[in-house]
């Protein structure tokens, strides 16, 4: 119990009454993530999350689009609206062009400053870690990164901000009690991606960032983009066949490749595995890996400890083979074969090839 | 040069277990390591030094046993190590880390100033990537997150340029110092140690600093008073409402298993065979 307790204790102890200045902040607020004219899809996740919120709090929910000054910056305001937002607050400028720690966290603190929200969220991004890292601590208040449930906590109306800890071992919920905003990040995927309204609308308030290139003092020289061709795409696959240290030797990971084959799916991993070797480290799935939601997950000789479970309990259906019956596994599953992955991978194959063979017969 | 790379001794996560009926941590036995991001962070900033010349100083905030993770950077070849250690910073959250951390780099500062400090990605035990953000704010240093590479370092002009990390790409960026960096995982590989430096590390009085040694003197803003987060609940994630559904035949044979795992799948989610169909199109 010790270290439950110990952990227990300082909130207990600690006054809840709320700054009588901070008490004034209201509303919910995302920050809209966008990249070379497209949106970060945790963006429209947390919008989703945040409206949530919002109506549980009784307050309204805003989307933060900062950007280069023209169409594009803006439709990402409707798209807000799309996803749930009541408001938006833009700030358009040049000096938004690229993503830059200084002018962001200078524009975010401001709007933070004059329109005072009381919960404010971000992808747990390059960007959104870089970004709300620094605006916490302009600001001085807490951030809880990478969480995997939010809720109110109507007692105090204070965000409750859950997270996997100690390596992922347990989770803790972590609230800010005594501080405004209450910030906290979220991976992308962990959240469902809300229904599209487009008939939904809303009202933009513009601020100025009031910067001018030199006071930047980090330059953009060149931006690279990515070169995704034959690059995994784990987080957005529909089915995924994943193996774990149970597939005891590297040359076993050839059955979860054939199956994806026929399945047309994605190869997913555990830690162990990818620190093995034995598949790149773009397929480790769990909390240090890509978090994914296909609709059908198919893990193979994967105990199911949290690290991992994080980054895939939110796929539509998993079906678990491992020879231990007691494997974590089975406790959230939809589906479990008690048995030895090497000889009921080929067997799924087999009948998964036949399936689809009548399928597309009766077509 | 002066560099400065913050470290944190962690337990290895990898071995961590949770007592079944407590749900508590069974922390005996577990060894602690430096943590793994650290060291790519430690590796540039020596890689700089080979080239550059300078010296490399290694800063540990944590409880006395963390001067094993100061010795270890010691070993594959860092010059100076310091660990703050001070009753009064249990409880940190990650505002009131970066507030001490960044006090000990200003007292750092105060002998030989600072070029570059260097900080982990992120830690394996916390995983938050927040202190480097944090110091690199209070510092007033700029912000160089997931770097990749080091592509050239002038310091004559005092200026670095570095590939970023983005999300869908990398950015090439030029920055002046001082900056921060966190360096991205693979982006190096650590040296082993020498044997001349293991000698070294065995031997080397490390500097120890309490809150007033690391020039702090506004203990609000420290341990548990100075962070803002504060941990409600810890507890051990619940199974679902229902456990799985075990597919079971008599005979048992795989092949059995599997057509009738595949009979009760389509049965209950018929779109999915639409879906693997879709898949394999």
């Amino acid at each position: 119990m010790s270290e439950t307790t110990e952990q227990k204790k300082p909130a207990g102890r600690r006054k809840f009454e709320l700054d009588p200045r901070l008490a004034s902040y209201k509303g919910v607020w995302v920050f809209v993530e966008h990249e070379r004219g497209v949106a970060h899809p945790v963006s429209w996740e947390l919008m989703g999350e945040g409206r949530k919120l919002a109506d549980k709090l009784g307050v309204p929910l805003a989307g933060v689009v900062m950007g280069a000054p023209g169409i594009q910056t803006r439709r990402f305001c409707q798209e807000a609206f799309h996803y749930g937002a009541d408001l938006c607050y833009l700030m358009e400028d040049p000096l938004l062009g690229d993503y830059r720690n200084q002018p962001f966290t200078k524009g975010l603190t401001d709007l933070v400053n004059a329109y005072e929200p009381e919960i404010l969220l971000l992808g747990a991004t390059t960007l959104g870690r870089d970004l709300a890292g620094s605006v916490a601590t302009t600001l001085q208040t807490g951030l809880t990164a990478d969480c995997t449930e939010l809720n109110i906590d109507m007692e105090n109306r204070s965000l409750a901000a859950t997270r996997p800890t100690f390596g992922g071992s347990l989770l803790c919920t972590i609230v800010t009690l005594n501080y405004r905003p209450q910030m906290a990040t979220v991976r992308p995927r962990v959240m469902g991606m809300p229904k599209k309204d487009e008939t939904r609308s809303g009202s933009i308030t513009e601020h100025p960032l009031g910067m001018i290139e030199t006071d930047i003092v980090t330059k953009v020289i060149e931006y690279i983009p990515d070169n995704l061709a034959g690059k995994p795409q784990l987080p957005f696959a529909d089915i995924i066949v994943a193996g774990g240290r149970g597939m005891k030797r590297p040359e076993n990971f050839q059955l979860i490749w054939d199956l994806a084959k026929v399945l047309g799916a994605e190869v997913g991993a555990t830690r162990p595995v990818v620190q093995a070797g034995w598949v790149d480290l773009e397929r480790q799935v769990g909390q240090s890996g890509k978090t994914v939601r296909p609709k059908l997950y198919i893990a193979a000789g994967i105990s199911g400890a949290i690290q991992h479970r994080v980054g895939m309990e939110g796929s539509d259906v998993i079906i678990a083979i491992n020879s231990d019956p007691n494997a974590p596994i089975f406790d959230f599953a939809t589906y479990g074969i008690v048995g030895n992955a090497m000889q009921i991978l080929p067997a799924l194959t087999d009948a998964f090839r036949q399936q689809l063979a009548t399928a597309k017969v009766a077509v | 040069m002066h560099i400065v790379v913050c470290i944190k001794q962690v337990p290895d996560s990898a071995q961590i277990r949770v007592h079944p009926v407590t749900n508590t941590i069974m922390r005996q036995g577990v060894p602690a390591i430096v943590n793994p991001y650290d060291l790519f962070s430690l590796e540039e900033a020596l890689r700089l030094k080979d080239e550059f010349g300078g010296r490399v100083t290694v800063l540990c905030m944590g409880p006395p046993q963390a001067e094993a993770a100061l010795r270890k950077a010691i070993s594959f070849g860092a010059d100076d190590a310091i660990l703050v250690t001070d009753r009064a910073f249990a409880g940190s959250d990650t505002l009131a880390t970066s507030f001490a951390l960044a006090s000990a780099i200003r007292k750092i500062q105060e002998d030989m100033p600072v070029d570059i400090v260097f900080a982990g990605k992120q830690t394996i035990d916390g995983d938050t990537a927040q202190v480097g953000p944090g110091i690199a704010k209070r510092m007033d240093l700029q912000l160089l997150t997931y770097v990749s590479k080091i592509v050239d370092l002038d310091l004559d002009k005092r200026e670095i340029t570095l590939h970023r990390r983005a999300e869908g790409g990398v950015q090439v960026l030029q920055t002046k110092l001082p900056c921060l960096i966190t360096m991205l995982e693979g982006s190096n590989e650590m040296r082993f140690a020498t044997m001349p430096n293991m000698f070294r590390a065995a031997r080397y009085p490390l500097k120890q600093w309490d809150k007033d040694a690391a020039g702090i003197e506004d203990v609000a803003k420290i341990g548990l008073k100075g962070s803002p987060t504060i941990v409600s609940k810890v507890f051990a994630p619940q199974p679902k409402s229902q456990r799985a559904e075990i597919i079971d035949c008599e005979s048992r044979e795989p092949k059995d298993l599997a057509v009738t795992l595949l009979a009760k799948l389509f049965t209950r989610y018929p779109n999915l065979a639409e879906e693997i169909g879709k898949a394999n199109a």
